[in-house]
């Protein structure tokens, strides 16, 4: 921390004063800044601390009337036992995982060509989907889910990974991010990988999306954390447990199987929240960019 | 792009260039259809049925179904249902709003300046925008209990009374809006942080030679006024993800005590896949795209403006 340190630069500001006063100044300046700072982040950090150390304490220590912060006996391995016994904890985080692969791969595979001729190929038709694709970018996915759900009942396709997927096979957000992308890619590179005898789809997935790579990764970030964290639209096609993405399976958890057993609870969430979070501190910058490059939506 | 191929394309013979033409629209007719399927069935079908199922007071399973005009949204302006639900949106929006915009700016114009806690601070406030909201708010409810959490624990340390901030009509609101907050203030401060990057510095150094002394003139006279469109983009975001606050309501309150904390998305929620009242809850669907259009809007708009700023 750089806490009390005089900056190496010399400040403007301190022009005409004693070097003694602007040294306390900035002393009292950075002590006023980092002050507000640690308070936030006591804020912000207060759930993930209260989160890990309720998972190791025991019951008796939870429903004690004088709480301590730090548990005397460390109860972890009964908790983390009895979440993952009681509940499949395991199968959610599994569920959460094919999910958010199979809808990544379909909206990549389904984006790139759309996005890819909609910024480089004349075709009829292209300003109408643009246009669409647009008008997409405003429609949360609260808006088409009655009807979907009316019709994936219909089929009979309830409580099936497809019905969790299908929503988001397109993504306009994906579509419109990759097209403004390939729009500032050469079009002389693509004119001569033409004249090699190069096929339009080659074109694409073997010359423009590699160049493409910052933005498909952003985007990938952006997909996984949204559908990993989406409640609303598993919570209307999902009610058999063995489906659950972890947040739904989260919320069955909390409702029925542990009643008021906080350290399970509480070890159920470390190990559901864990996935993101060590990804997000592996590849910090990637996360940042991609939340909030996406941010649009 | 249209300039350079003609440019490349004049040379070659009329029935080569005929030929590429012809791939190009073959080729960008395949790319683009399976896309343009999928927006049609996920997007334009389903917004016609909608539109269609709220003239009608359709049930899923009813055997019949009358064709009900426009009763379904003359019933909604009169729903004392729905009007709280759209107030208690409205409150929670006024407060998430201030708060998440505030402290994003605030947290972000003082961490601008540091070189090595910078890091250390951004992973922190930028964790709740990366963890799953359904297990934090189950955190957050054991914290806010009124026996077994910390927050009331404290209170009572400190000699004050216990709270109950999750039911108690009057603390329910503030509570859910508070989480909302701990939730989005990382997310607007890596936007404010971009935003302030992109202020020269030297336009610091030239306001200070101009008599900008203090910290807080110059953040008046330059830092806020040259933020101006990324605070406007931040506003219509927030106001945008705080409108469709549901996670926290469905896991913590579920809309209660006493429909005190029944939101707009929730009160759609439970007609629609509850009691299976399809055509109220188009009607009540097309009310909620309304709103968020209309933001979506004002932030088209507000980027266009940035765009020319």
């Amino acid at each position: 921390m750089d806490t009390h340190l005089p900056s190496p630069h010399p400040s403007p500001g301190g022009r005409g004063r004693s070097p003694v006063g602007t040294l306390a100044r900035r002393a009292a300046t950075l002590f006023v800044v980092h002050g507000i700072l640690i308070a936030g982040a006591v804020f912000i950090l207060l759930p993930f601390v209260w989160m890990l150390i309720t998972s190791i304490k025991s019951p008796a220590e939870i429903f004690a009337v004088d709480f301590s912060l730090w548990p005397k006996h460390f109860n972890a391995v009964e908790n983390y036992g009895f979440a993952l016994q009681k509940v499949p904890l395991l199968r959610f985080a599994a569920n959460g995982v094919i999910v958010c692969a199979g809808i990544l791969l379909i909206q990549l595979l389904v984006a790139i060509p759309c996005a890819y001729a909609l910024a480089k190929l004349r075709f009829p038709g292209r300003t109408a989907l643009f246009a669409l694709v647009l008008m997409g970018l405003c429609i949360p996915i609260q808006v088409p889910a009655l009807p979907l759900y009316m019709g994936l009942a219909q089929v009979g396709l309830l409580n099936t990974y497809f019905a969790i997927m299908m929503p988001f096979f397109l993504s306009v957000f994906a579509i419109f991010l990759f097209r403004q992308f390939f729009k500032s890619y050469p079009d002389e590179i693509i004119h001569a990988a033409r004249l090699d005898g190069m096929s339009e789809f080659e074109i694409v997935w073997l010359i423009v999306v590699p160049s493409a790579w910052p933005a498909i990764a952003a985007f990938s970030v952006f997909s996984i954390v949204a559908h990993w964290n989406d409640l609303y639209w598993p919570l209307i096609v999902i009610s058999d447990t063995h489906l659950a993405t972890p947040p739904l399976g989260m919320m069955f958890f909390a409702d029925a199987e542990t009643g008021s057993n906080y350290g399970a609870l509480t070890a159920a969430a470390t190990v559901l929240t864990a996935p993101l979070v060590v990804a997000f501190l592996i590849a910090r910058r990637r996360f940042i960019e991609g939340i909030t490059m996406t941010g649009i939506k | 792009m249209m300039a350079s191929a003609v440019a490349i394309a004049a040379p070659v013979p009329v029935v080569r260039r005929d030929r590429q033409r012809l791939i190009e629209k073959l080729a960008g007719c395949g790319f683009a259809f399976p896309a343009f399927l999928l927006l049609l069935l996920t997007n334009l079908v389903p917004l016609a049925v909608l539109l269609y199922l709220s003239f009608t007071n359709y049930e899923l399973g009813a055997l019949d179904t009358r064709f009900l005009g426009l009763d379904n949204f003359r019933k909604a302006v009169t729903d004392p249902v729905l009007r709280r639900s759209l107030a208690n949106t409205f409150v929670y929006v006024a407060i998430v709003l201030p708060g998440a915009v505030g402290l994003g700016l605030l947290i972000a114009v003082l961490l601008h300046r540091r070189k090595r806690t910078r890091t250390f601070y951004e992973v922190v406030y930028f964790l709740p925008v990366t963890s799953t909201l359904i297990a934090m708010a189950t955190v957050w409810q054991f914290i806010l209990h009124p026996n077994l959490g910390p927050v009331n624990g404290m209170l009572r340390a400190m000699g004050f009374g216990e709270i109950a901030f999750l039911s108690e009509p009057a603390y329910v609101l503030p509570t859910l809006a508070a989480i909302g907050i701990w939730q989005l203030v990382g997310f607007n401060m890596v936007l404010f942080l971009a935003g302030l990057s992109a202020i020269p510095r030297d336009l610091y150094e030239a306001a200070e030679i101009d008599g900008c002394r203090s910290g807080i003139d110059r953040f008046l006279t330059i830092t806020w006024p040259l933020l101006g469109p990324t605070t406007m983009f931040v506003i219509i975001t927030t106001s945008i993800t705080a409108f469709k606050v549901f996670d926290t309501v469905a896991v913590m309150t579920r809309g209660g005590p006493m429909g005190s904390s029944e939101v707009l998305l929730y009160a759609i929620y439970l007609e629609g896949y509850q009691y299976f009242h399809m055509g109220y809850a188009a009607a009540l669907t097309l009310i909620f795209l309304a709103f968020v259009l209309l933001f979506s809007i004002l932030q088209t708009f507000v980027l266009e403006r940035r765009v020319h700023y």
